[in-house]
């Protein structure tokens, strides 16, 4: 567990006055609010680290036994306890103490550092400035699945905050694709409704294909002779290979198009995309004497 | 549109301890709709999560009306931009 400087967070020094750290705090809140940066989680992380330090800072009580303390945090509760014994001999039942309130209310409260529950023991709840609340927390998942899994429509079973839901998951999702699940976040307040559940899919490809939307991308290797004289070869497409006719004189690099071999377009059953393959024409290596002879015939021929 | 859709505002503002101008205020700038039934004021449960996100922003971060009202312009071109960006990451080899 790491000492964490709150003054450094806010970016003040240890004179700053209750207006200065207000003052810092509201700046940097503007800066990393969540609802201001939608998707990142370094801001997010950024915010939590500014709540806290407000949370210590702000409040003249924790600020106290915080700048009392600081790097030596780790013996506070050894100093408290010796104090407080100290004290009880003086003044017999006074001993308010107070610092160690397990209060942790859960649910919606920040994550706070294992620092900060050290030394304080858990969110006050002094920061919600509005209480009840109304519709319930949103929920983010990520569901990682293999390109393959995407390729046909399929039914999941998740398990969110403790509770199963099934899903459909269409297919030809694409990779980073958010899906709201709708009433299936945390429970609401006062009457309100659930929270959401959002789910972002993360599609790992460990196939031949490259995926560009609803279209596939792949290469096959045609012989040289092939190409120079047409013919027919086999070719691997997602869902399995099929037989192509290849024309005379095919170049090198040459691009074709099989209409409907794409990836299945989401939410549009039956409809697919295209694939494209690129041919690379493989020169024929260690030739026999005879081979030469012949290749050095057709060279004649072309001069 | 059915009854459960809908959010009546008093509820809405007395849950959160905020008073019925804010959401007038946020209707006089369109970004939520008020719908009047039977004398009283309503909005769309699915304006709900927009709603509280302006709700925070005005009382936590202390963002005018004319501030959010640039916010949610810009929060809804970030969101275009992020699509576009998966979009064209999606595309890399």
């Amino acid at each position: 567990m790491e000492y964490i400087d709150y003054y450094k967070e806010l970016g003040l020094d240890k004179n700053a006055t209750p207006a200065d750290i207000k003052k810092a705090y509201r700046k940097l809140a503007r800066k990393y609010h969540p609802d201001l940066n939608p998707n990142d989680e370094e801001a997010h992380l950024k915010f939590q680290r500014i709540n806290e330090a407000n949370e210590v800072l702000s409040d003249p009580e924790k600020r106290k036994k915080y700048d009392q303390y600081g790097k030596d945090w780790e013996h506070a509760e050894a100093f408290e306890e010796a104090r407080r014994k100290q004290g009880q001999s003086h003044n017999s039942g006074a001993a308010g103490g107070g610092y160690r309130q397990y209060t942790y209310t859960g649910g919606d409260a920040e994550d706070f550092s294992d620092f900060f529950e050290s030394m304080f023991g858990g969110a006050s709840g002094r920061r919600s400035r509005r209480t009840g609340g109304f519709r319930g927390q949103d929920f983010n998942a990520e569901l990682h699945l293999d390109l393959r899994e995407v390729y046909t429509t399929h039914k999941r079973t998740l398990t969110v905050n403790g509770k199963n839901i099934r899903l459909t998951i269409p297919a030809g999702v694409e990779n980073g694709q958010t899906i709201k699940i709708a009433g299936h976040g945390g429970e609401g307040a006062n009457g309100g409704p659930q929270g959401d559940l959002y789910i972002t899919f993360v599609i790992t490809n460990n196939t031949e294909f490259r995926r560009e939307g609803n279209d596939l991308y792949t290469e096959a290797d045609l012989d040289l002779y092939t190409a120079i004289l047409g013919g027919e070869i086999t070719v691997p497409t997602f869902d399995g290979k099929v037989k192509l006719k290849v024309k005379p004189e095919t170049e090198n690099g040459t691009k074709v198009k099989l209409k409907g071999k794409g990836f299945p377009v989401y939410k549009k059953e039956g409809h697919f995309g295209d694939l494209y393959l690129t041919y690379t024409v493989r020169i024929p290596k260690n030739l026999t004497e005879e081979e030469k002879k012949l290749f050095e015939e057709l060279q004649k021929h072309r001069r | 549109m059915s009854q459960e859709e809908l959010i009546a505002v008093t509820t809405f503002c007395t849950s959160h301890n905020i008073e019925v101008t804010f959401i007038r205020e946020l209707a006089a700038y369109d970004l939520v709709e008020i719908i009047n039934r039977d004398k009283e004021e309503f909005f769309c449960s699915s304006h709900l999560p927009e709603v509280e996100k302006m709700m925070r922003l005005y009382y936590d971060l202390e963002i005018n009306m004319e501030g959010l009202n640039a916010v949610h312009h810009l929060l809804k071109r970030i969101d275009e931009l992020q699509h576009e960006v998966t979009r064209l990451r999606n595309r890399l080899p």
